[in-house]
């Protein structure tokens, strides 16, 4: 019975509220928050706006927290509350803004919305953000606000601006000043509009200067001022003349992203099958289980998410370098200089790591969770924007490239790991233990394996098959940059990964592939031995 | 002395093995379970080997059938496509199984198709498939397009009111089939060519990042835009992780998913896929009292209150006890008797309603859009008025919308031409 009457005083409050817009209303905050409760998607969004609405102080952590989805009914009393999770959820309530304290969770049930209360909260907390204190915030409160410009939206942008110092959000807000005044009567206030639009790279500002340039029905162009419309016409061209160059951008990103995963994922089995010559077809389990012991990391720390990636790396290294040593002292070593059974015998501890996993994890695969860090985008303007996963991944890969080269470069280890590699009869007569670095070295393969793991549990579903998709990119990249060669690996995977995502937008994501393995099977025809051929043991062979 | 103990004892447990052995042969009703437990597919397939354990197990409970218990025979075809049709072999002409319960991809099931034709054996097919198909051996309880993408993309049209579409799917027979069908449904409805986007990757596939921008910059032309995923199992997390990077939500351009079910989404950090929409005939979390009775039982049957469920289990829960009261019916487990005793049968779903096996061994049921939840649930946004009946050959390709199916006396044919009035038999 309260449900109901509140939905009608709702109503009424509502249109109170659009009058007078700044006067805050508690009591419609009240009774929204209570409509909020109701299991009808049409109740709830309409109790969202009465919130939006209100102009109460709490309107907007409310408002925020039901997006979130963090704003949970107490089933014991029914008040809502806003819930921070963590080792020990936390609450607050919605209504007074007073602390709680620790809640039960099995007591709380969530608040659901759909897809068109999203949207509408969106622009509901993009108008309650103008103000926000982040200048970041601010400038996407505006944009958000682009779509939806009306006489209210319009009133509290020209409000905005006249109190913004910001260049950023003043630039936002005088594109979105000028989206709207693209309709306005006033022909010199559309040139001065079209005028302002001209350098801003936004998705929506093409969209209506592309409408400016149409014609209606009858074939009369809509836009009645041949100023206006040559203005248009020209920031179009600019914008698309820009984005065309960004787009290019993009594309070199995105392939370079894709080849420093590759390089990441080829690193470990250049010192396996590079240096050593070792055919270890179960480098891609390796990999595996790296991305496996980030996950057993981030059940072990559930609410240190943020940091459980870089706890997780030392442990996927130890992990898999460990499992590496171990299939080198108990398979490989028995095997050196029998290539074809090498392969056989790793293809088979391969099915059992994968099977074995199955067994202890089950089939299904572990849901890794990324750190708020890792998510979103670098938005360097309206054209291009980088995503940060990728962005992480690169530099990573980077610092285990050259990590891995100096330690093969500049330790004692990796100048015996060397010499093993050149001349094994030569190195023993030197004193260098040889079957103590060949499982070093496997280990340290393996290692860089269980690294490439931890950056692939970012990108890719942790399970049993992780392994298998990326073994036959690993082999390719190292035989194409050339067996034994640290550098060729990394300059194969690169321009594999530019190439490849240069061929998509042209033959399809299908087709790309396979071009490229014809291109690298027509290249190991003329060049056997890769781009940069490297003497070695295998090399030898 | 002692050999005669021995003796005694060996003769004792002689017996016993007689006694016993016979018996358990002529008197159990065997049913196949031809699930992959290794391999690619074992991760959505164990879960339905398992769901037919537990159906078996129930059975039994209630005193089995036919006054005989039932046994399950479970193989392993490893997601290897020739071995299900070896496996298939040896259940139903070495171990003689009354019914065959499983496959997953329509690449296995077309592989058993033969042996299941030659040794007039009976399989039941659990998942969402792409149509074009009916066998006289076969009863598809899993969508059929009609029940699936066809509602889906009627919701996006004039609920959501999408006007430009991307279609982007895996590239094999059910994602090609499936976009052709809705390629001609969208085109139908006046949607032009250029408001059209198809896209194929390969299985697997993980690097979405021109994918997803190129469907930004489709649907940034400020018309409402939507994506019908095909995407298979694996790599629908790199892409909807992806789109979540790349700051495109499920406000701005929904995705609708056909092959998102729980069981993928308890291996997924949910967060980038708030939103997202999927379509099945289930959801775990519909609200009915036997759907509460079914999670109860499967949790209680594999003894972890944290397992979820999902269409496919729902699909194997209505084909086994179709199965039953078609063999109840028929009083024998004989593959004719039994297939012309299960049309018409009705066997209730998990959603409250009832489901009927239709003339062309295709099922009616709900067709349900969920938006996903944090929590790896559905929460249902649109659902059908009626229960829908499965139509095995589309009405939109100019082909096969001549064709119809009926295994009944009328026609008993899969694929009856009504112009040339001819059935052309066995072409799968």
């Amino acid at each position: 019975m309260r449900l109901p009457l509140g939905i009608i005083a709702g109503a009424v409050l509502t249109i109170v509220g659009a009058a007078v817009p700044c006067r805050a209303d508690d009591a419609a905050f009240a009774s929204g928050l209570e409509g909020l409760k109701s299991s009808s998607f049409q109740a709830k969004g309409d109790a969202a706006t009465q919130i939006a609405d209100s102009g109460a102080e709490r309107a907007l952590p409310a408002l925020k927290a039901l997006l979130d989805g963090h704003l949970r009914v107490r089933v014991p009393d029914g008040d809502l509350v806003i819930v921070t999770e963590g080792a020990e959820s936390v609450a607050v309530d919605a209504l007074t803004g007073a602390e709680i304290g620790a809640v039960d969770k099995a007591d709380l049930k969530k608040i659901i919305i759909n897809n068109q209360m999203r949207g509408a909260l969106h622009t509901a907390l993009a108008r309650l953000s103008l103000r926000a204190p982040d200048s970041g915030a601010r400038v996407a409160a505006v944009e958000s606000l682009f779509a939806s410009l009306n006489d209210e939206t319009l009133a509290l942008l020209r409000g905005a601006l006249a109190e913004e110092r910001d260049g950023d959000v003043r630039e936002a807000l005088r594109t979105a000043l000028a989206l709207a005044d693209l309709d306005a009567v006033d022909t010199e206030r559309r040139r001065v509009a079209v005028a302002t639009l001209a350098g801003s790279l936004h998705p929506e500002v093409r969209n209506r200067l592309g409408v400016v340039l149409e014609s209606d029905a009858t074939g009369a162009p809509r836009e009645p001022d041949d100023l206006v419309r040559q203005a248009a016409a020209a920031a179009i061209a600019y914008i698309d003349r820009m984005r065309s160059l960004f787009g290019l951008l993009e594309t070199v990103f995105f392939g370079l992203s894709l080849g420093f995963v590759l390089v990441l994922a080829a690193t470990g089995l250049a010192i396996t099958f590079g240096v050593m010559g070792v055919i270890n077809m179960a480098h891609g389990e390796l990999m595996m289980l790296g991305a496996y012991a980030t996950w057993v990391v981030q059940q072990a720390m559930p609410y240190n998410i943020e940091l459980s990636l870089l706890a997780a790396l030392p442990v996927a290294f130890l992990v898999a370098a460990l499992a590496g040593v171990v299939i080198e002292r108990g398979v490989v070593r028995f095997l050196y200089g029998r290539p074809l059974e090498t392969l056989l015998a790793t293809f088979g501890v391969s099915l059992i790591l994968q099977q074995g996993v199955r067994t202890i994890f089950s089939p299904l695969n572990r849901a890794v969770a990324t750190p708020d860090w890792m998510s979103g985008q670098l938005v360097i303007n309206g054209a291009l924007a980088i995503t940060y996963n990728r962005l992480y991944i690169i530099v990573f890969s980077i610092a285990v490239f050259f990590a891995l080269l100096a330690i093969l470069r500049f330790t004692t280890l990796g100048l015996q790991v060397r010499a093993v590699a050149q001349n094994r009869g030569m190195a023993r007569a030197m004193g260098v233990r040889a079957g103590w670095i060949d499982a070093v070295t496997f280990g340290l393969g393996s290692g860089v394996a269980g690294l490439a793991g931890v950056a692939l549990s970012q990108l890719t579903n942790v399970g049993p098959n992780l392994g298998q998709a990326h073994i036959v990119d690993s082999f390719m990249v190292v035989v194409f940059g050339g067996v034994g060669n640290l550098w060729g690996t990394l300059v194969a995977g690169l321009s594999l990964g530019v190439a490849n995502k240069f061929l998509e937008p042209y033959s399809g994501a299908v087709l790309a592939k396979i071009a490229v393995l014809v291109f690298i099977i027509l290249f190991i025809q003329r060049r056997p031995r890769g781009l940069f051929p490297h003497r070695g043991r295998a090399a030898e062979a | 002395m002692t050999l005669r103990v021995s003796t005694l004892l060996a003769a004792a447990s002689a017996a016993w093995l007689l006694s016993v052995v016979p018996a358990h042969a002529a008197d159990t009703i065997k049913v196949g379970v031809l699930h992959s437990l290794s391999g690619t597919m074992a991760i959505s397939e164990t879960t339905l080997k398992d769901t037919m354990l537990m159906l078996i197990e129930e059975q039994n409970k209630k005193g089995g059938l036919l006054g005989k218990k039932l046994e399950a025979v479970v193989v392993d075809p490893a997601s290897n496509w020739p071995l299900f049709a070896e496996k298939a072999r040896q259940l139903v002409e070495k171990d003689k199984v009354a019914a065959v319960f499983g496959c997953w991809t329509s690449v296995s099931r077309k592989s058993v198709l033969p042996v299941f034709e030659e040794l007039n054996g009976l399989l039941f097919y659990p998942v969402q498939y792409e149509g074009e198909e009916s066998s006289k051996n076969v009863f598809y309880t899993g969508a059929a397009p009609n029940q699936q993408a066809i509602p889906a993309v009627d919701y996006l049209m004039n609920d959501i009111g999408v006007k430009r579409w991307v279609l982007a799917g895996t590239d094999y027979v059910y994602p090609r089939t499936t976009n052709k069908i809705l390629e001609a449904y969208l085109k139908a409805k006046g949607v032009a060519e250029a408001d059209l986007m198809i896209n194929y990757t390969p299985f697997g596939h993980s690097d979405w990042q021109s994918i997803v921008a190129d469907i930004k910059k489709f649907g940034g032309t400020g018309k409402k835009t939507a994506v019908v995923s095909t995407i298979n199992g694996d790599a629908n997390v790199p892409f909807y992780k992806e789109l979540g990077n790349q700051g495109v939500s499920a406000a701005d351009i929904p995705v609708v998913a056909f092959s998102v079910g729980e069981e993928e989404l308890s291996g997924i950090d949910t967060k980038p896929l708030v939103g997202h929409l999927a379509a099945w005939n289930y959801f775990m979390s519909v609200d009915a009292p036997i759907n509460a009775e079914f999670i109860k039982t499967w949790h209680a049957f594999i003894k972890d209150p944290k397992r979820v469920t999902n269409d496919p289990m729902e699909a194997h829960f209505i084909g086994f006890n179709m199965w039953v009261k078609a063999v109840t019916a028929a009083g024998s487990t004989d593959p004719a008797a039994v297939q012309k005793a299960i049309i018409g049968v009705e066997a209730p779903n998990l959603s409250g309603g009832t489901s009927k096996m239709l003339a062309n061994h295709h099922i009616t049921k709900p067709v349900l859009i969920g938006e996903i939840q944090e929590d790896g649930q559905f929460a249902t946004v649109w659902q059908t008025d009626a229960l829908v009946p499965g139509d095995a050959w589309s009405d939109f390709l100019p082909d096969s919308k001549v064709i119809e199916a009926d295994w009944t006396a009328k026609l008993n044919c899969g694929n009856y031409n009504t112009v040339t009035k001819k059935c052309s038999g066995q072409n799968y």
